[in-house]
């Protein structure tokens, strides 16, 4: 049997839930969220470290007082969820297939938000030569096992990358008796924010090496040790600059990537750079009707910003919903060689926007420029930008002085 | 002396450049907002930090319960506070916001529940 919906939201998680409250709130009542997990909350679960909602609620809170708050809205307006369930397809005539407990639910939606999140990328790991011993995680498979299922990974601990998850691990397992020896990078720079370099890594007095790589790794059945050298400019370790630390524990942070399976299967475009589905101002992918937003979009840093970008989607959901279509998207934008990604990757010139990047390298005292037919017709200037912070930047439909592509530049 | 802080109080991460004499903060710039300078004062004369963990929950839906400070504290009591977190043991169900232990070690800064925990369904 096949169920009718306004709007199937694929993903439990900060972007889902927030896209059902804002699409609710609406006058859109007609939905429902499948979740892959028994709870609503998605990877905020996991997350018990404080600085959520700094944006949002003005507080500083943990993961799962964040995502309460969104999933206490979400059972007050009696929005429908089914969890446990795992979408298997969807096709670009807005159809959804779930398996869950109760057997296969088949949804014909009008319009489909895909918000299934990210998972932790785990390329570091497979071309490090050596053994294969028991003891190395992934920073998230590691948060999951000490925070839900109170199980210590290890004692002596290396970790390989210098993302936000690996460095709140370096902290936690601190806090938990165990020995951080250092973190390596292979980047120049850190992946991380600086706060939290700060609070995880320099209160407890954990080094960070830049420009390093785990070369080599030993041990039979568990791990014995690791083998660190330093990398060139092309990222090839240096001979000579090989040092051995003996650990029980390699923990992986190497980045985390959108999880757009379904969507490939379903023929949404997705973008090199973000890994994410190409996007235009209203959200909507390739697919009329199919929307993105969080972080299968593109990874964020902040889970409040997350919560805000599933809002502006469920703005143009509803629109969709009324209108059946939105205005094509044909002003391109154009990101320059300093510039990592830009979303979204093109706009429509209909409504006001937010265009959100990273910068590839960081600079110092500069400024990032959005160009139209030769004119800067928005310019924000920047004391610092680094690859680890998200950038935004505000336009207003009246910002725009022709139908011409955009190009954003770095001075 | 001049002393590089990095301002821990929001996402921004501000690098701040602080001109010390001594104890004393003489100057600082680089921070985006006001709360910069009072952060670089704290961390000079009582640096403070949260803490995060988890306790043990019995006959919940769920083995932990995450935990956190409603207040921070002096960053050389973290792990004292973690001893005195780790001596607790919960029965569910929990609810989120529940003090765990109120004014750990005289600190005037509660441990509270940060997760709800259901008792769990037979
Ligand atoms: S100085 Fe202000 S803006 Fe900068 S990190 Fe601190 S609180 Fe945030």
């Amino acid at each position: 049997m096949t169920i009718k919906k306004d709007v199937v939201i694929v993903g439990g998680g900060p972007a889902g839930l927030a896209a059902a409250i804002s699409l609710y709130k609406q006058g859109v009542e007609d939905i429902v969220i499948i979740e892959r997990e028994k709870q609503l909350g998605g990877i905020l679960r996991q997350c018990i470290h404080d600085g959520f909602g700094l944006t949002r609620f003005k507080q500083t809170l943990s993961g799962p007082e964040y995502s309460q708050k969104f999933i206490d809205l979400v059972k007050e307006l009696k929005i429908e969820c089914v969890t446990d369930a795992t979408v298997i397809e969807i096709t670009p005539e807005k159809k959804v297939v779930a398996i869950s407990k109760l057997g296969l639910l088949v949804y014909q939606a009008k319009a489909i938000v895909l918000a299934m999140g990210c998972r932790e990328r785990t390329r570091g790991a497979i071309s490090i030569p050596g053994s294969r011993p028991a003891g190395i995680y992934s920073a998230g498979v590691a948060q999951s096992y000490i925070n839900l299922y109170n199980t210590m990974v290890g004692q002596e601990v290396v970790i390989l990358g210098s993302g936000d998850i690996g460095m709140i691990m370096a902290r936690r397992m601190t806090l938990e008796g165990a020995k951080v020896k250092a973190v390596f990078e292979i980047q120049p720079y850190p992946s991380g924010l600086p706060r939290n370099i700060e609070q995880c890594l320099n209160d407890y007095n954990i080094p960070l090496y830049l420009s390093h790589t785990v070369t080599n790794i030993k041990g039979h059945s568990r791990l014995e040790g690791v083998t660190v050298a330093k990398v060139d400019e092309h990222l090839h370790p240096i001979s000579g600059t090989e040092r051995d630390y003996a650990c029980d524990t390699l923990i992986l942070s190497v980045g985390l990537i959108p999880e757009n399976e379904l969507s490939m299967g379903c023929g949404i475009k997705l973008d090199g750079r973000t890994k994410g589905p190409l996007v235009d101002d209203y959200y909507q992918t390739n697919i009329a009707g199919i929307f993105a937003a969080g972080n299968v979009l593109q990874v964020h840093d902040l889970v409040d910003f997350v919560s805000a970008e599933a809002e502006a989607l469920a703005a143009s959901v509803v629109e969709y919903i009324k209108k059946c279509r939105l205005t094509p998207a044909a002003i391109n934008i154009i990101a320059d060689a300093d510039i990592g990604y830009t979303v979204p990757q093109k706009v429509s010139g209909e409504k006001d926007f937010q265009i959100s990047l990273r910068v590839k390298r960081p600079l110092k005292n500069c400024e990032i420029s959005v160009i139209q037919a030769g004119t800067a017709i928005k310019s924000i200037k920047l004391q610092k930008a680094i690859p680890a912070e998200m950038i935004k930047i505000r336009l207003t439909k009246s910002d725009l002085i022709s139908i011409d592509d955009l190009k954003v530049v770095v001075k | 002396m001049k002393k590089i802080f990095t301002c821990i109080i929001c996402p921004n991460g501000c690098e701040i450049t602080a001109e010390v004499e001594g104890q004393e903060l003489v100057s600082c710039f680089g921070s985006l907002c006001k709360r910069g300078e009072k952060y670089v004062k704290q961390e000079l004369y009582d640096p403070r930090r949260n803490v995060a963990t988890s306790v043990l929950v019995e006959n919940g839906d769920a083995l932990l319960v995450s935990v956190r400070l409603t207040n921070a504290v002096p960053k050389a009591k973290i792990f004292d506070v973690m001893n005195e977190i780790k001596k607790v043991h919960l029965i569910a169900p929990v609810i989120i916001g529940q003090v765990i232990i109120r004014n750990v070690l005289d600190l005037n800064s509660d441990v509270i529940a940060t997760r709800k925990v259901a008792v769990k369904s037979k």
